[in-house]
């Protein structure tokens, strides 16, 4: 078990340097550079000093073990647009509204997911069942940046329940969550849904019957369990993707979350910014995928971390 | 007249499918007493699990339904019992055991948890009564280690073992009847002779009622008191093991006993499969469902379906040749008929 943590730790931690190293060669191929949008303005000198602030000018190769360096010990560096704030500080300054936001997301995702997948399996073919699988579709076919303009049209401006934008009480969370979460719902209902229609045609299905356990037992301590299984692996793609969809669900509802000053720092070529919030991502979604792993053996018994393979 | 623990009279199932409606079971009555176990025994697709499931209350709806005929288990009719008690007979009255122990245990689920499953309801045991239930019935079926293995998964035990939970399953509440469908099938030939060794000495200790499914007459001759022989959804003989082995009334049981292998012979006899398949079920034949592959059929076995002869000792058969008006089976044998 240890040996395998110790295992798994390393092959993160080498992931995130892959990450990096090319987070870091792409974004030096795009062109333009921090500078682009002022160097019409600013005196040669003047720009040759800030280059030399930000060692810009120093060759690629120089730069990358110096930012290397600094991020061994956790500093992703200092933003370039913004002077006084460094990439730390941006982090944790947005990270409290972008995680409420991911998490309730998530969270709305996997219950209601789950949740429909199940009423639709068990009404298989009927009323429910279609109604669940129209929604399916919708929430595969409409990506996030339409849905929430959709929500804000119906259920902020003709049906004032909830704030147009911005971020404060709970109320304001509401619609950013559902937007983030409306597609990653029907993905985990279409799985659960075919999940569990396969579970309860086993053989221990018939077997809980014949011991006279009643159906919604049945449902809940056979069933469930064992359909949960193959969803699980599927969840990490599915945050992954709710992830990236907060950069720009953030935008569009004027979140002051992490996934502002990514696409800020995009549009302004800021690579530190860049690079912070792209390796902190990355290791949020590698350590989500690490601990899914843990989940998943836990629920399944015949999934063993001890075990060398597989 | 005393009552017997187990009737099935005239039972009729069918399934619907896209195909149109499969008459599975078509009118099967037999019974089962008190401590005696009775084999059914069939080709494949015959309506043998389809009945089991009946008795169960099992038959999944839709497709299936029971259309005729009733199950009568201690004088009660189980077969219009409204589902909630039914499912204070399932488990507690009756047992089941099935054919696949690779797929029939939850494999997230310990195999003393499923064990007790029924147990803990029927009887809101504390969980260290539970537990020591679920110890007992692992050493009954006789797997070593109990203790241990009560908190093991089903992936951690080997087929013949897990056939032996899943016995263990059916026997937890104290059944008076089990209903085993195939539960040697899917197991090898050594592991196949233990499981039949324990379901017999079972019987005998726990003075149980056992149904055993089976498609192999070694199987029938081994455990059973009695036989029910099916055939395309109907039953075509019936009677003690001695009987229908030793005076086999009907050309079906003539035909499964030729490819039966044959210790008492010298040399080896070459088993004969009974030529032919048994008859589309969506229109099953109007007269005797075996008439297309049987040897000794007549004009009236394709028109008409066959009274039921009476041999004695409950020994029956629903076969023309039985009735006085058909020619004698000697003179068709001498006529070249196969015997
Ligand atoms: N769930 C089902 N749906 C449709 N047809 C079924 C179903 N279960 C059984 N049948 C039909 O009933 C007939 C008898 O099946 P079964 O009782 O399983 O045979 P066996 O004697 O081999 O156990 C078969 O022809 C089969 O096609
Ligand atoms: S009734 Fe006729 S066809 Fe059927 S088994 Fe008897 S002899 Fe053969
Ligand atoms: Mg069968």
């Amino acid at each position: 078990m240890t040996n395998y943590l110790v295992k798994r730790v390393l092959m993160m931690l080498v992931t995130l340097w892959i990450i990096v190293t090319l987070t870091f060669s792409l974004m030096h191929a795009i062109p333009g550079n921090p500078f682009a949008s002022e160097s019409d303005q600013l005196p040669e000198q003047i720009l040759a000093n800030l280059r030399a602030k930000y060692h810009l000018d120093e060759p690629l190769p120089v730069q990358y073990l110096m930012y290397l360096k600094n991020l061994v010990f956790l500093d992703l560096g200092p933003s370039i647009k913004s002077d006084s704030r460094s990439v730390n500080d941006m982090i944790a300054d947005g990270f409290g509204a972008s995680a409420w936001l991911g998490g309730q997301a998530i969270s709305i995702a996997v219950v209601f997911g789950i949740l429909f997948g199940i009423i639709a399996a068990l009404n298989r073919n009927r009323t429910l069942d279609y109604v669940a699988m129209a929604l399916a579709v919708l929430g595969v076919a409409v990506p996030s940046f339409i849905m929430a303009p959709l929500l804000i049209n119906f259920l902020a401006i003709k049906f004032p329940l909830f704030p147009v934008a911005t971020w404060g009480t709970w109320m304001h969370t509401v619609l950013p969550s559902l937007a983030l979460a409306f597609g990653p719902i029907a993905i985990i209902t279409r799985y659960m849904r075919a999940s569990m229609i396969e579970v309860m045609n086993q053989n221990y299905i018939r077997t809980a019957e014949a011991k006279g356990i009643p159906t919604v037992l049945i449902v809940i301590k056979h069933g469930i369990r064992n359909a949960i299984l193959p969803v699980i692996t599927f969840l990490g793609p599915l945050i992954a993707s709710l992830i990236t969809g907060t950069f720009v669900v953030e935008k569009i509802f004027a979140i002051p979350g992490i996934g502002k000053y990514f696409v800020d720092g995009i549009f302004n070529r800021d690579y530190p910014v860049i690079l912070g919030t792209t390796i902190f991502y990355s290791a949020i979604l590698i350590v989500t995928i690490f601990l899914i792993d843990i989940a998943y053996s836990l629920i399944d018994p015949r999934i063993r971390l001890t075990k060398k393979e597989g | 007249m005393n009552q017997h623990l187990l009737t099935i009279d005239n039972l009729k199932v069918n399934f619907k499918t896209y195909g149109g409606e499969v008459q599975a079971v078509r009118g099967v009555s037999f019974h089962v007493d008190k401590g005696e176990t009775v084999a059914i025994v069939g080709e494949s697709g015959c309506g043998k699990s389809v009945t089991a499931q009946a008795i169960m209350g099992l038959i999944p709806n839709p497709p299936g339904r029971i259309v005729g005929g009733k199950v009568v288990f201690e004088g009660t009719e189980i077969s219009s019992l409204p589902k909630k008690e039914l499912l204070g007979i399932r488990g507690t009255q009756i047992g089941m055991v099935f054919q696949d122990p690779m797929t029939a245990l939850n494999p997230t689920m310990k195999v003393g948890a499923q064990i007790v499953e029924g147990f803990v309801r029927s009887q809101k045991v504390s969980r260290e009564e539970a537990r020591k239930r679920a110890i007992e019935m692992l050493r009954l079926v006789g797997i070593p280690d109990p203790e241990q293995r009560v908190d093991q998964y089903p992936h951690q035990f080997s087929g013949g073992m897990r056939q032996r939970v899943v016995i263990a399953i059916a026997l937890a509440c104290d059944p008076k009847l089990v209903i085993a469908d195939e539960p040697t099938t899917a197991l090898d030939v050594t592991i196949q002779a233990q499981i039949l060794d324990l379901l017999k000495r079972l019987q005998e200790e726990q003075q149980l009622s056992v149904v055993i499914i089976t498609h192999d007459l070694g199987v029938v001759a081994e455990i059973a008191h009695r036989m029910v022989v099916m055939y395309a959804g109907m039953v075509v003989e019936t009677g003690t093991v001695e009987d229908v082995f030793a005076n086999p009334k009907h050309p079906y049981t003539w035909g499964l006993m030729r490819s039966l292998p044959r210790l008492d012979e010298e040399e080896k006899q070459r088993l004969v499969p009974i030529e032919g398949t048994p008859p589309d079920l969506f229109n099953p034949p109007v007269g005797c469902a075996f008439a297309a592959r049987c040897d000794f059929a007549m004009e009236i076995c394709k028109q008409q379906m066959p009274p039921t002869t009476s041999f004695g000792q409950g020994h029956e058969a629903a076969c023309w040749l039985h009735d006085e008006r058909a020619p004698r089976i000697e003179e068709l044998v001498a006529a070249g008929r196969q015997a």
